[in-house]
């Protein structure tokens, strides 16, 4: 277990390594002067080199790339060219929102999936299963922009029950930030509640048709118990990778979602970044999320070991 | 006598209790699409910041009113020596920054000072090349000596990129602005919204609203569903093709006004084959501004024939020297030797009106023989090959500026447009005050750059404003880059 959890670890090292080289590298390429863009059209050639210069942006590549790298590991994520305030700052600001909506979407997403899962899986074939798949396949196949704005007309401009947007902040008190954020989560959380219920599905009818199920029956255990004991557990494995990866996207794939509820979320900062080539944020943002991916799957390989006790003894 | 006196206070006191009861709501939000940088207007050229802080929160020494009118402002009055090099501004007393500091002609020489320093990063800082110096005369008086007379200083002067800061917070404004304003910045949720507060110490007529917060809604798809649920009750610049969800229902005021955005089919004059006057001229005949307009700006956009705005006084009409024409088109090509066409690129920047129009504008030119390749750029990519590097054959984009002809004149401009006749009007209007001559100068200019079709004049951008129809006094065009707060209020 030690030496699987080392090799894991050195292997997360050398990705955050390798990563921050090369998003380093797309980034510096990319077309456009975050100097030029600040000042306008009016602005002469020797003022864009002038803030060039205050800005840092002549210094050679290679100092730039070991000065943010540098920082980095002192877990130092420089200035924000157009906001001039510490990246760390605007981050923590855009996480107080991105985070909480990723954890209600994903938990709601797995509470309405998984049992889904289980039960169009038990019901293989029937019209209950027909349904509930159906359902899913909608589900897939809606454009979460479009739900989202249906679920706006409803529940913000019909029903009144919430904003039909915006964020008010958690200064504002938990409630007032919870209620804007339901409408959001609800739109992320079904897109992925219906993948992740196809999924469950799927996984639980192979583990069904294995001999240890119809031993387990064989034996004389109830129906419910083997779904729930013997087939679930070790459906679980896809289940999981696939959580993993949606949570990933949950934090900085919602740009869609932030835009049409105009949330400040991650998603926002980043696009918005890149449009104004702030480049030192979205190569800092972009690090950070290549770290939370990592943690994610490290996280989700070792709930495998918890899940499967043969992956805890393999070497 | 006493009677009356009293029986009118007991009038007005029942009314002002009366009125208290039934008081209009003071607050207001208002949604725009962008978010600013940072909240320094002399220090960048995003229109997101002007759009929230112009005439608030920083005032100038004179300022733009709703029809682009010049207007006094920070300075009460103004004299001009007749050679028209020196103006001596008589500025308002008891003037306070929101942070207590006085202001006086100090802060207009730091001010001004400041912006055309040399290592200024002011956006327009062509604004101020012609001042010479700045003399404070006494605390309520300040001359300014100009190189040479300057037609457009007044209005130079009132651009949202002149505002009056004060030394002890100009380095701290682009998070804290603090100006003389009537609202005073409260707070900036990044990414969400900046609110503004009535201020408290106002000199100018006191303000209606007493708290202003600018959300930003990047999408415009959420605009509509933020009517209907009230959580916003004004968009000054609104969504053209999301009209019709709004424009019957009698909750709301669509208002429809002009803007300063001549919107070009930009062309490269130095690359062959537009070097040509003739292929630029049959592209001319070749748009068919009506359909553009219709196409990509929900049939709003008023059609131009020249760089300039239809509601400027000296505006000249000139949409009907190039008629849409695709014989005449090909006749010129001919004429040019380029009977079979050719092939050329339109970059097309992210707005719509550039996406939507480069689609028409393509098809209309292959009507002629000219086969477009599109290709969509982002901002950052046209302002970095179009507009720096001159890497393009043609381009659509808004010149959102007011009163920008002399664009054309610019050595190393991206239009690559070389013409020493049109400069030296241009150089005469900037020595020139007389608003006859202007007119003369400006029309004069007008003419010539349809004459030689440098671009091809599309229509002027409309402002389309749509806000709660109790709302009252928000500006129906945008003559500069604003959101004046300063008059708006609820009807009861």
């Amino acid at each position: 277990m030690t030496a699987y959890l080392l090799k894991r670890l050195a292997i997360a090292i050398a990705t955050l390594v390798l990563a921050s080289m090369v998003v380093f590298a797309v980034l510096e390429i990319l077309p456009g002067d975050p100097a030029r863009l600040m000042l306008g059209m009016n602005a002469s050639a020797d003022q864009v080199e002038l803030l060039r210069n205050q800005m840092g942006l002549n210094a050679p590549l290679a100092w730039r790339y070991l000065h943010w790298a540098g920082g980095l590991l002192s877990l130092d994520f420089g200035r924000s060219y157009t906001y001039s305030v510490p990246v760390i700052d605007l981050v923590r600001e855009r996480l107080a929102v991105s985070l909480p909506l990723a954890l209600i979407a994903l938990a709601l997403s797995t509470i309405i999936a998984i049992p889904v899962g289980l039960f169009s899986a038990s019901r293989r074939g029937r019209a209950g299963d027909t349904v509930a798949m159906g359902v899913a396949q909608l589900g897939v196949a809606v454009p979460n922009f479009w739900f989202a704005l249906m679920l706006i007309y409803v529940f913000a401009v019909w029903l009144r029950l919430v904003p039909a947007g915006g964020f008010p902040g958690w200064g504002a008190g938990a409630w007032p930030a919870l209620k804007s954020l339901l409408l959001p989560a609800v739109a992320l959380a079904l897109p992925q509640a219906a993948i992740l219920a196809r999924v469950t599905r799927s996984a639980l009818i192979e583990v069904l048709n294995e001999d240890y199920i119809r031993t387990a029956r064989a034996k004389g255990l109830p129906y419910r118990a083997v779904l729930w004991r013997h087939a679930l557990r070790n459906a679980m494995i896809p289940v999981l990778t696939i959580l993993g990866l949606q949570f990933a996207f949950l934090l900085a794939g919602t740009i869609i979602i932030e835009n049409v509820f105009y949330l400040p979320g991650l998603g926002r900062l980043v696009f918005q970044a890149i449009t104004q080539r702030d480049l030192i944020v979205v190569e800092s943002v972009v690090m950070l999320l290549v770290a939370a991916v990592i943690v994610v799957n490290l996280v989700v390989d070792l709930s495998y070991a918890v899940v499967d006790p043969r992956l805890r003894t393999r070497q | 006598m006493r009677l009356w006196k009293t029986i009118l206070a007991a009038t007005v006191l029942a009314l002002a209790a009366g009125s208290h009861a039934f008081a209009a709501r003071t607050d207001l939000v208002i949604g725009i699409p962008l978010e600013p940088p940072h909240l320094d207007p002399t220090a960048g050229a995003a229109a997101a910041i002007k759009e929230v802080l112009y005439a608030n929160v920083f005032e100038g020494l004179t300022r733009i009113g709703p029809n682009g009118e010049v207007l006094p402002d920070l300075a009460q009055s103004w004299t001009i020596s007749d050679d028209g090099k020196v103006y001596t501004f008589k500025l308002h007393t008891g003037v306070k920054f929101h942070d207590g500091a006085d202001f006086s002609a100090d802060d207009v020489k730091f001010s001004l000072d400041r912006a055309r320093a040399d290592n200024s990063v002011n956006a327009q800082k062509g604004l101020f090349a012609a001042i010479d110096k700045v003399d404070v005369i006494d605390p309520a008086t300040v001359k300014v000596t100009l190189k040479n007379p300057q037609g457009s200083f007044l209005y130079n002067m009132g651009w949202g990129d002149a505002v009056m800061v004060s030394p002890k917070s100009a380095d701290t404004n682009k998070e804290n602005p603090v100006g003389t304003g009537p609202f005073k910045f409260r707070n900036w949720a990044k990414g969400s919204s900046i609110t503004l507060v009535k201020a408290d110490h106002y000199w100018g007529a006191p303000v209606f609203l007493d708290k202003v917060e600018f959300r930003i809604v990047p999408d415009a798809a959420a605009y509509v569903p933020a009517l209907l649920s009230g959580d916003i009750q004004a968009f000054p610049f609104f969504d053209p093709d999301s009209l019709a969800q709004v424009k019957d229902d009698p909750r709301f005021k669509v208002v429809i006004g002009s803007t300063e955005g001549e919107t070009i089919l930009a062309i490269n004059n130095k690359k062959p084959p537009f070097d040509k006057l003739q292929v630029r001229q049959a592209i001319s005949y070749a748009l068919d501004r009506k359909a553009i307009i219709d196409g990509a700006s929900a049939g709003l956009g008023l059609p131009i024939g020249s760089h300039m705005s239809p509601a400027n006084k000296d505006y000249v009409d000139l949409t009907g020297l190039y008629p849409h024409n695709v014989d005449k088109a090909k006749e010129l090509l001919k004429e040019a030797g380029l009977e079979n066409g050719f092939k050329a690129t339109l970059k097309l920047p992210p707005p719509s009106y550039a996406r939507l129009g480069g689609e028409i504008i393509a098809s209309e030119l292959r009507d002629v023989g000219i086969n477009l390749e599109i290709i969509p750029v982002e901002w950052a990519q046209w302002l970095d090959q179009v507009f720096t590097k001159k890497d393009y054959d043609l381009t659509i984009v808004s010149h959102t500026e007011p009163n920008d002809i002399d664009i054309y004149s610019r050595k190393d401009y991206y239009f690559n447009y070389d013409n020493p006749t049109f400069d030296k009007i241009i150089a005469d209007l900037n020595l020139t005050s007389d608003e006859t001559k202007r007119k003369e100068l400006l029309g004069e200019a007008q003419k010539i750059l349809a004459d030689d079709a440098v671009v091809g004049f599309l229509y002027e951008l409309p402002k389309v404003g749509v806000w709660d129809a109790k709302l009252q006094g928000l500006w129906e065009n945008a003559p500069i880059q604003a959101n004046d707060l300063t008059k708006v209020k609820w009807s009861e």
